[in-house]
């Protein structure tokens, strides 16, 4: 009997509360009506002797009252510099030809090839349009579209999410699909042909389909911890190439072959991705830990874990310091070589250190404050270094980022 | 079929947890704060996202949509 009383006790203080909060978030909200919220970001990321990318980001999300809203992210991508063309570095000087044919370029002896004539510039537009369905239900769909000189990318994705259990479990799950085209200068050269400057095309463009799926679980643990998990499954079909890019032959010696040294690279045209993702947040105090794994395999047999960590410590009411770090180590792709041999070239072959036994560390500040109760800054430096993790001797790539951020409302 | 099995596993433990973990509506109060939200700086991730994507061969897991790029 005295379960019962405690029982209904409860019901009728959970209904009260949950009666009071709604109306709290109501409140909140019409005061957020007609709204603006913008979340600005310009990121600065440098490559020593590689490429240098500038990027500014704009979100604006306009609130629309009963969980509706509408979100639009606008990007410009400034990409200028070199990239490792492929070849490896020999004991004598190397001369290759720009991708248009036009003109050459030469690498001195014992230096990483690298294409000087590596410039671009990427701008986007995401449009997000959430709605609820019902009490428990919630719906994103999105739309994007990105330009740059030789590539498109045209996608829609939708996701759905559906709370129970008290509002302390979220399932959702989604799925989106790229359609993008490729127009590289010089045309789309036939794979593992030789490079020149008359090279063997198959036209002046092809696609690739990019088609994902998510599901996933959301769980409040306790008041001052959150966990999720994610299963993406991933296929790729098309064109995945890089034109761009090409192989060193060498001969039985070890020296370059003396006909056609280089080839342009050649990879599969379809690619069956998978992730398992797996993310905790935990609140101690005022300080937050955000900290996330991710295990990655494919059908290229390229596999790899993602750790990250954000520790963020509060500084007083109005600031914070949040240290980062990210560990992530790959196993390579069945058709990365570091160079090719005469007589022995495969199906398919790339150079690409993107796709050898690689690891990557990444260490971050981010520094933030609240300027007001409607706007935020804050900076974030970090430092990135990619390794071999493998017998593939390429040289290492180290980064420097700084980003700075604002937001506000109005 | 070992992985899958795997995964199974995992999800079917943490969905046997979700009947005693949890909180009341009003337990929600430190949930609310924006430092709490699985992506409380969505443009820091969009732009890891992107950095990423275009030095590594692995992808996705936080989630889908959002484009892609040339990333050469």
């Amino acid at each position: 009997m005295q379960l019962k009383k405690s029982k209904s006790v409860r019901k009728m203080l959970a209904v009260a509360t949950t009666t009071l909060l709604s109306g709290v978030a109501h409140s909140a909200n019409s005061s957020g009506d007609n709204n603006w919220e913008v979340d600005s970001s310009i990121l600065y990321y440098s490559e020593a002797d590689r490429v240098t990318v500038i990027e500014p980001v704009v979100s604006m999300r306009k609130n629309m009252g009963d969980e509706s809203f509408l979100n639009l992210r606008f990007v410009l991508d400034s990409l200028t510099g070199s990239s490792p063309n492929g070849a490896i570095k020999t004991g004598s000087a190397q001369t290759f030809t720009t991708p248009s044919g036009n003109s050459t370029y030469t690498t001195a002896a014992n230096e990483t090839p690298l294409d000087p004539s590596f410039h671009d510039t990427r701008s986007s537009i995401n449009a997000e349009w959430g709605m609820p369905l019902n009490k428990t239900t919630r719906a994103i769909f999105g739309a994007n579209i990105s330009k740059e000189f030789d590539y498109q990318s045209l996608g829609v994705s939708a996701n759905f999410s559906w709370d129970f259990n008290n509002r302390n479990t979220t399932l959702t799950a989604g799925a989106a699909i790229n359609a993008d085209t490729i127009n590289p200068v010089g045309g789309v050269p036939t794979g593992l042909t030789p490079m020149s400057a008359s090279k063997a095309t198959t036209g002046a463009d092809d696609s690739k389909t990019v088609t994902d799926f998510i599901i996933g679980v959301t769980q409040v643990i306790n008041r001052t911890t959150l966990m999720q998990l994610n299963l993406n499954i991933g296929s790729d079909s098309g064109y995945m190439t890089d034109p761009y890019k090409i192989l060193s032959v060498l001969d039985g010696g070890g020296n370059l072959r003396l006909t056609d040294p280089y080839l342009y690279e050649k990879r599969p045209d379809s690619r069956a991705r998978q992730a398992l993702y797996w993310k905790t947040v935990m609140g101690f105090g005022e300080d937050v830990l955000n900290l996330s794994y991710r295990y990655y395999w494919d059908d290229w047999d390229v596999s790899s874990h993602t750790v990250e960590a954000k520790y963020r410590f509060s500084l007083g009411e109005k600031q914070y310091l949040q240290p980062e770090v990210r560990y992530y180590v790959q196993d390579k792709a069945n058709f990365y070589y570091y160079n090719l041999v005469d007589g022995a070239i495969p199906t398919y072959a790339s150079a690409d250190y993107r796709l050898a036994d690689l690891k990557t560390t990444t260490l971050a500040f981010k520094y933030g404050i609240d300027l007001d109760k409607d706007s935020e800054f804050a900076v974030r430096v970090g430092k990135m270094n990619q390794t071999s993790n493998g017998d593939a001797p390429f040289e290492d790539v180290d980064a420097t980022f700084v980003q700075l951020n604002y937001s506000m409302t109005f | 079929m070992k992985f899958g099995v795997t995964i199974l596993f995992i999800l079917t433990t943490f969905m046997s947890g979700c009947s005693s973990w949890g909180v009341q509506p009003w337990e929600r109060n430190k949930l609310a704060e924006k430092k709490m939200q699985l992506e409380p700086a969505p443009l820091d991730s969009y732009l890891d996202a992107h950095i990423y994507y275009s030095k590594e061969s692995s992808s996705g897991g936080a989630g889908v949509g959002g484009g892609g790029c040339g990333c050469n």
